[in-house]
């Protein structure tokens, strides 16, 4: 199986005083579907940022998609960037634009034909049930209308790899089931890896998968 | 209302570059006009033993456009009264051909001097008359008008160009929001800048548009041109087509080339 992440002996920190990862060896396949949990402060965030290249390794090596993340170039990392979906805690959503011009932006960045992206952007919103929303502002929906227009806006571009930062922490049981339901599809019918950080593992999955667990800056592989 | 002052400081620098950049377009058209003036009424005066062609000038230095033998007659006419008849007469036989030389533009006082040596070195020419001491005040004002302005042209755009510059950041700050978040899904820099490209090609151009109604009206009511006639000057200051075009591509350029050394001194927040 392809090695969608892998990281040799990589440590991770903001500055030189303080490591947050140390020295973490782990590697994560196409098609898996990741826990990472940890304390808060462990380090699973900045974890995740290193993935999608917001924070370039200290020390080690990390390959996401076949590209090698030390000191990446720009030019690499939009195209690294263009193949994954991301879903914040804080949804990162536009908010000078509609919900489904932010859905749609994955598809803007990728050159998507006009009409494919507007069909593709409904469908997204029908799965999210926030169809009838259409031509709001994401300051006129709830957190968890929001989140789910952030999970529509990850999927948009059927990216191979979906990285998710304790995308259901704020949300209502309705709204997480919705994101939870659509990250197991992505899984299982686009063959999408997805690696999400969060403090607790859902207990209603119905799929096989990985648990990574960190503690003192050092990552552990839960069977 | 805060976006519409925003825009309003941006404009009114632009406007204020435009402005000062077509002033000084005008101030040297008018020297050169005022220039073209003084050099139709400046000449040099050459004494020589035998006659000299214009062709025979030019070999000595092409900036003479013209060598005009002063009549004896006229000459002569101004000493009769002084001299007796029989004197006149034998003036006549050994009077010298004088000349009055046009050049092809208005000189330096350098090229002034360096045609009198020119000219002096030459054993048939007596004597040469150059007027330099009117010439190089009048030279060195025009001169001094001319730096003035520059400086002064050149202050307005480093200060205007800090002005904008600071105006681009502050657009940047309120918009960086949506150009991280594009980022993160891969948008090249100038997809994610894009609002910034275009908030300041839309400004460039009502700068550009404000500026030459301005001159327009200018041109229109003749406010420049009544300045212009006491210095015995008429020329256009304001060519609608090709100077719009000028104050045009560098409204254009200006706000293009800042907008483009903000977006790449920006780093991505996460």
């Amino acid at each position: 199986m392809d090695k969608v992440i892998l990281a040799q002996e990589l440590s991770l920190a903001y500055n030189s005083n303080e490591t947050i990862i140390n020295k973490a060896t782990f590697s994560i396949n196409s098609g898996n579907f990741v826990f990472i949990t940890g304390a808060s402060g462990s380090g699973k965030s900045t974890l995740l940022k290193s993935f999608y290249g917001a924070l370039e390794p200290r020390l080690g090596n990390l390959t996401v998609g076949g590209v090698e993340m030390n000191r990446i170039s720009s030019k690499k990392l939009n195209f690294l960037r263009k193949h994954i979906g991301i879903i914040f805690q804080d949804y990162k959503l536009i908010k000078e634009w509609t919900i489904e011009k932010n859905v749609m932006l994955p598809l803007l960045i990728n050159g998507y034909a006009t009409d494919v992206s507007e069909m593709q952007v409904q469908k997204l919103l029908t799965h999210v049930k926030l169809n009838h929303q259409n031509g709001k502002y994401p300051l006129e929906l709830s957190g968890g209308e929001q989140q789910r227009v952030a999970m529509a806006r990850a999927l948009a571009h059927n990216p191979i790899l979906i990285l998710a930062d304790e995308s259901t922490g704020n949300l209502d049981e309705y709204s997480s089931n919705v994101i939870w339901n659509l990250l197991e599809g992505a899984n299982s019918q686009l063959k999408a890896t997805v690696v999400v950080v969060t403090h607790h593992i859902p207990e209603s999955l119905n799929i096989n998968y990985k648990h990574f667990h960190i503690e003192y800056g050092s990552i552990y592989e839960v069977s | 209302m805060k976006s519409l002052k925003n825009h309003l400081s941006l404009i009114i620098a632009l406007f204020t570059i435009l402005l000062t950049l077509q002033i000084f377009i005008g101030v040297d058209r008018t020297i050169d006009a005022y220039e073209n003036n003084l050099n139709e009424n400046y000449s040099i005066i050459v004494v020589s033993d035998q006659n000299i062609s214009t062709e025979q000038f030019r070999l000595i230095n092409p900036i003479i456009n013209l060598g005009e033998e002063i009549s004896a007659k006229a000459i002569i006419k101004r000493i009769q009264n002084e001299m007796k008849n029989k004197k006149i007469d034998l003036h006549k036989i050994v009077l010298p051909h004088f000349y009055r030389l046009h050049l092809d533009s208005f000189p330096t006082p350098t090229e002034i001097n360096q045609l009198s040596d020119q000219l002096q070195r030459k054993s048939y020419i007596k004597r040469v008359e150059n007027f330099s001491q009117t010439h190089n005040t009048t030279y060195k004002l025009l001169l001094l008008f001319k730096w003035v302005t520059m400086i002064l042209a050149g202050a307005i755009l480093a200060v205007t160009t800090l002005l904008i510059l600071k105006e681009m950041r502050i657009w940047q700050f309120q918009h960086r929001e949506r150009m991280n978040i594009m980022a993160l899904f891969g948008a090249p820099v100038w997809l994610r800048s894009a609002v910034l490209f275009r908030l300041s090609i839309v400004d460039a151009l009502i700068a550009t548009f404000l500026a030459i109604s301005t001159f327009i009206a200018v041109e229109h009511y003749g406010w420049a041109q009544e300045a212009l006639r006491v210095i015995n000057v008429q020329i256009p200051l304001f060519n609608t087509f090709n100077d719009g075009l000028i104050l045009l591509g560098v409204a254009l350029s200006l706000s293009i080339i800042l907008a483009s050394l903000i977006v790449m001194g920006h780093k991505e927040e996460v």
